[in-house]
């Protein structure tokens, strides 16, 4: 689960990392009155889950009171890839001579935390880690433990942080890397840390990602969700608590386990189909359920064919083939064809149960497949 | 022969007065598993299924003689069954469970390293050594016994294979579903090399999916290490990046790591064929045995 930028930057004032004055607006009038409380020269930034919000559009910096309506009302309503921007964050902008990368994140391979810090920040460390690895420091830390003093020192000293600031920078790395561990991150960073004239450390942007398992011990964090699903559809499927994702091709796939409707996909597009999207409807899935899933890949006008295919293991071939009859019962005449695959658990029950007039069954995944892609081709034609 | 579990497996049920834990149970006992026991704080003396149940792992342990554990406890309370697991000490522990926070696999993968408990999932099908015992909630009916041996990060996925190899008369030594979580405990390496330690396995079935450097990292122990073929499938060439693909581990990052073809390419490079389906998979250990 991600967090605003003015989100994060809450949790990371109330723990204790420097960041600049601000107000958070949702009209012209607001941003404008928030510009003069924070004075000028002030940033005003779109509130939206999108990185590379400055390249967009979404970040302008401005000197006075007109600029600062003008900016606002760009800025305010504005499409940022995507995302309708609703909120502005209006700060003051930091006088800086250079900008440092702080970050938490989990080492998947490692199976432990790491603490990344690098002299390259203000742009996209991605980029950075891909061309040239050794501008980052890294400091994998035990989680039995927690972090040493010494180990956000040592990662602040080899990235090369200059030494009047040191102590500084490693303490709010320290700082970080609590509030990550208390707080369930999944990834806590600061791009850029700003270093100014005085040799004052200012958290110029936020980012704190939730591990979406640990919302339930986070309630205040859970609170500020406000996750926007990019399409209606995806929307959608969050209601129903679907793992859904969107496509852009016409062959619609419903089944159960990821790795299962993953391989789904990749057959369709293997046997010269364009999957529409990936629905894992997950283990032991009941008749409505399975409704539910069929009634929204009919509703996406891009699909011309379904595959549904079930490999039972704690989910029952009875309690689908009730659901898919159910979904396609309440139609006078089928939308959209539907290639329905059974196997594992209660599968022959299943098959007795399934309203074969209403739809087209094959023996094996690879046999459905290839009887969508050629049943969605048929339609688009 | 097999790995990890044998007829002689004896297994205590974490969870097993749950909804989930009390029919995997039933299940687990007609296939033959020896549940000896159930251990559920607060519930000691209760039966489920004629098993006794008691208050603590390290009681039912004792009580039972039991080498091993399943675990069915929900996410908020499973790190401290895995921890407790770990301590009775067991000599396998197999977590079902799905959504545990990261953060506490991250201490029970920490604890596990000073143990010499194999550690497999979680959110993971189980473990399965056909026609002796299965650990977990695969469905025993598609499996059969002989010398292919699996492991896979998918469940249903590995059912869908299974099925095609049975269907060939190619049978499995034993079956492991190491999860789909970004911290898992037994890796794709660790299941390798168990299995290039039996003799009863002839071939070995990888089965990996986007995300992560697993499959990179097993492919190079694969072409150091291994005499024993294996054949891989890996899920998720058409997943785009960002996404994240059902499993918590399943995304290929933004900066393009954890890709299908990043994983074919390793496994292929040292000579593991990898299939384009499911029936190809069984295609390819037809031509290594």
């Amino acid at each position: 689960m991600r967090l605003h930028e003015y989100q994060a930057k809450e949790v990371f004032a109330d723990a204790g990392i420097p960041t600049p004055d601000a107000q958070l607006a949702s009209t012209v009038e607001e941003a404008v009155a928030a510009a003069e409380t924070v004075g000028y020269p002030c940033a005003i930034k779109a509130q939206v889950h999108v990185g590379g919000r400055g390249k967009a559009g979404g970040i302008e910096i401005v000197g006075d009171e007109s600029e600062a309506r003008e900016a606002a009302e760009s800025i305010i309503g504005m499409d940022l890839k995507g995302y309708l921007v609703e909120r502005v964050l209006v700060e003051s902008a930091v006088d800086f001579t250079n900008e440092l990368y702080v970050g938490v994140t989990m080492d998947r391979g490692a199976g432990r935390p790491v603490a990344m810090v690098s002299t390259r920040g203000g742009v996209n460390i991605e980029e950075v880690a891909a061309s040239e690895p050794d501008a980052i420091a890294r400091e994998h830390v035990d989680p039995a433990f927690g972090m040493f003093p010494y180990q956000a020192r040592k990662a602040v000293y080899d990235a090369g942080v200059d030494r009047a600031v040191a102590g500084d920078v490693a303490s709010i790395l320290r700082t970080l890397y609590d509030l990550w561990d208390e707080r369930d991150g999944s990834d806590a960073e600061i791009n850029p840390l700003m270093v100014t004239a005085d040799d004052e450390v200012v958290a110029a942007d936020a980012v704190l990602n939730i591990d979406g398992d640990a919302l339930f011990r986070q309630p205040d964090l859970a609170e500020m969700e406000e996750e926007a699903a990019e399409d209606d559809l995806e929307a959608k499927a969050n209601e129903y608590g679907f793992d859904y994702v969107r496509l852009s091709g016409n062959v619609g796939i419903i089944g159960n386990g990821a790795g299962l409707v993953m391989t789904t996909l990749d057959l369709v597009d293997y046997y010269g189909g364009e999957p529409a999207n990936f629905l894992d409807i997950g283990g032991g899935a009941k008749a409505e359920r399975v409704t539910n899933a069929l009634d929204m890949v009919f509703s996406d006008e891009n699909v011309d064919a379904v595959v549904f295919n079930i490999f039972g293991g704690i989910t029952r071939g009875d309690e689908v083939a009730t659901g898919i009859n159910d979904a396609l019962e309440q139609f006078e005449e089928i939308p959209k064809p539907v290639i329905v695959r059974l196997a594992g658990t209660k599968s022959d029950a299943g098959m007795e149960i399934l309203n074969t007039d209403l739809v087209q069954v094959e023996a094996t995944l690879e046999a459905a497949v290839q009887a969508a892609v050629a049943a969605a081709q048929e339609v688009s034609a | 022969m097999s790995v990890l579990v044998d007829e002689d497996t004896r297994v205590v049920v974490q969870g097993i007065t749950g909804g989930e834990g009390k029919f995997h149970t039933e299940q687990m006992l007609d296939y033959g598993t020896n549940v000896v026991a159930g251990a559920v704080p607060g519930k000691g003396g209760q039966e489920v299924a004629g098993v006794p149940v008691y208050d603590t792992v390290d009681r039912a342990a004792r009580a039972a003689d039991a080498d091993a554990s399943v675990v069915f406890v929900p996410p908020a309370f499973a790190a401290d069954a895995l921890f407790e697991a770990l301590d009775a000490p067991l000599d396998l522990v197999v977590a079902i469970t799905e959504g545990i926070p990261t953060q506490d696999m991250a201490r029970v993968k920490r604890a596990e390293a000073e143990t010499d408990t194999h550690l497999v999932g979680p959110n993971c099908p189980g473990v399965i050594t056909p026609g002796a015992a299965k650990l977990g909630i695969l469905p025993g009916n598609i499996f059969s016994s002989g010398n292919v041996g699996l492991v896979s990060r998918s469940g249903t996925l590995t059912y869908q294979i299974v099925d095609n190899l049975t269907n060939r008369g190619l049978g499995q030594s034993t079956a492991i579903g190491i999860g789909g979580d970004p911290i898992i405990g037994t890796d794709f390496i660790d299941a390798l090399e168990l299995f290039e330690a039996d003799r009863d396995t002839h071939a070995v079935v990888m089965c990996g999916e986007i995300g992560g450097q697993d499959e990179e990292e097993a492919a190079r122990f694969i072409g150091e290490y291994m005499d024993t073929p294996v054949a891989g499938f890996i899920a998720g060439r058409t997943a785009p990046p960002g996404k994240r693909m059902g499993h918590a581990g399943a995304i290929v990052s933004g900066s393009g790591t954890g890709t299908a073809e990043s994983k074919i390419d390793a496994l292929e490079g040292v000579g593991v064929p990898v299939g384009d389906t499911p029936e190809e998979v069984a295609d390819h250990v037809e031509d290594v045995l």
